[in-house]
């Protein structure tokens, strides 16, 4: 780890004024991802502004019904917290599928959706990466590519978001909260994170001079029929291959309202609202989730070893819409798919 | 994040000598004041300036789990964790389980369920589960094995390690209704 200085923010504005005042620092919370990118010398901030001393740790109802969740709630609070347990169970699922117990008491919520791609490319400095340093190439297109992206790649960078809450995150519709010099705005979850186009650098649309100060959720939770399904190469503590986030709202032996988003396949969550829209009004059959993903997934494109996950999604896909549709949600800790 | 490493890097290595902080840490009941750079994790300030080197360095990457020590009474990954960042924290770690001369009894079920070989990892898994206990999250054996992956054991004694804690776990539960006092 090369040498930094630290400071600490007392307040949102001190933290604002900090990090726009010096473009090579950065933000520090948990800690569980950027300490690891500058062990690895992958970041290097000249700098760290301490964030954990600011109160943007609650969970507070909101008055549209929905939930307000602070930028610094740990994930295993969040995930074991009564409202989530209760109103967004496909919330709480994915968390509990992501990182290990220790790293979910130390990650952040705001951090979470700032983590980098775990491409290992990314991570060795010794090859290009078009992520890590614009315009040197992308390592992992004709190389080692079983982990890397099938939807929305460039022909700059094929990388994966790692983050399972933001997969849930995603599905639920949740907005993004910051802060910055120009004041407060909301980002909808969807634009939060970007595709790699031309700057794979740039994984999300915060701005340098801005913080993340909470994430709200809309009040629909869709606890009654959800899922997340992850599939990876090891039941626990592995980043996943293909992931679903599925909630859905079932009247009258009809789909009435569809959410799904994958994770392990993209530079971002994946939603795709046509195939939603294609949901919604059909019978909940093995038809129709077949369809499903076959819309999902008309644009896939492998690359050599991630070849695999084309069929790994589709049928992860059915299952999950499978699990969602029959109430049994995919348990986090008995490992056997439902 | 839109900054190139290379060139954040280069800006670094401009600046001037980050300086040391003074802090706190209150490792295992007793107060114990150190000067550490911004860059000490909590792991080498609690093996290097306070020769406490029960807690060990494993990947020192996050992703085995035996520098697991317990910060205001919570499971953490102490390698990545800045001691700058825990200046006044409650620390406990594997010297401190035991008490009055008597082993803490997840120690004494991992002697008696032969629940290591080398015992690297150990002290890593013994803080953990400690953590895991308290979290009050585990009731069968399944919830020990997926709340306890974050442990890495490369002799493999996996098989002893969820007996330990089922059996340490199972004596908490007895304490705690005012049976079985060991």
């Amino acid at each position: 780890m090369i040498n930094f200085s630290y400071m600490r923010a007392h307040d949102v504005a001190d933290a604002v004024r900090q990090i726009a005042a010096d473009p090579t620092a950065k933000f520090i919370a948990g800690g569980t991802n950027l300490i690891d990118l500058m062990k690895e010398n992958v970041a290097c901030p000249s700098r760290l502004i301490d964030i954990t001393h600011l109160p943007l740790d609650k969970v507070e109802k909101i008055s549209d019904g929905g939930l307000r969740i602070g930028a610094l709630v740990p994930n295993s609070d969040l995930a074991y917290h009564p409202e989530i347990a209760a109103r967004y169970p496909l919330l709480g699922s994915a968390i509990l599928a992501g990182a290990s117990p220790q790293l979910r008491n130390m990650a952040s919520t705001g951090g979470n959706l700032l983590q980098r791609t775990r491409c290992f490319y990314f991570y060795d400095t010794t090859t290009p990466c078009n992520k890590r340093e614009p315009g040197s190439g992308c390592s992992a297109i004709g190389g080692i590519n079983r982990m890397h992206a099938i939807l929305g790649t460039s022909e700059q960078c094929i990388a994966t978001h790692p983050s399972d809450m933001c997969v849930a995150l995603a599905a639920l519709d949740a907005r993004v909260l910051v802060t910055g010099q120009g004041g407060e705005r909301t980002i909808a979850f969807s634009d939060f994170h970007r595709l790699p186009g031309d700057a794979p650098q740039t994984d999300s649309t915060l701005r340098p001079d801005e913080i993340i100060t909470a994430i709200e959720l809309p009040s629909k939770g869709f606890a009654g029929n959800y899922t997340y399904l992850k599939i990876r190469d090891r039941l626990s503590y592995a980043f996943a291959l293909v992931s679903v986030a599925v909630g859905l709202e079932i009247a009258d032996g009809a789909i009435k309202e569809a959410r799904l988003a994958l994770g392990g396949v993209a530079h971002k969550p994946w939603r795709d609202r046509d195939v939603e829209a294609q949901l919604a009004g059909a019978p909940p059959t093995a038809e129709t989730f077949r369809r499903a993903a076959d819309t999902l997934l008309r644009d896939a494109r492998g690359f050599g070893h991630n070849d695999f996950k084309i069929e790994l999604a589709r049928r992860g896909i059915v299952r999950a819409l499978t699990q969602a549709a029959r109430g049994t949600p995919q348990s986090q800790a008995d490992k056997r798919i439902a | 994040m839109a900054q190139p490493s290379s060139a954040a890097r280069r800006a670094s290595e401009k600046s001037a000598r980050p300086a040391k902080a003074a802090i706190t840490l209150h490792v295992n009941g007793a107060a114990r004041e150190l000067t550490v750079a911004p860059w000490t994790t909590l792991l080498d300030a609690l093996r290097l300036y306070l020769d406490l080197t029960g807690t060990k360095k494993g990947c020192d990457h996050g992703q085995c789990g035996a520098c697991t020590v317990l910060v205001d009474g919570r499971r953490i990954i102490s390698c990545l964790t800045l001691a700058v960042m825990k200046d006044g924290a409650q620390i406990t770690t594997i010297e401190g389980l035991a008490h009055g001369g008597a082993l803490h009894p997840l120690q004494q079920a991992f002697i008696d369920h032969d629940a290591f070989q080398c015992g690297y990892c150990t002290p890593g898994q013994i803080c953990s589960a400690a953590g895991l206990i308290a979290e009050g999250r585990a009731h069968t054996a399944d919830d020990i094995r997926e709340l306890m992956s974050g442990n890495i054991c490369r002799c493999g004694a996996y098989s002893n390690i969820v007996a330990a804690i089922e059996d340490a776990m199972v004596g908490d539960a007895k304490k705690n209704a005012g049976g079985d006092r060991r």
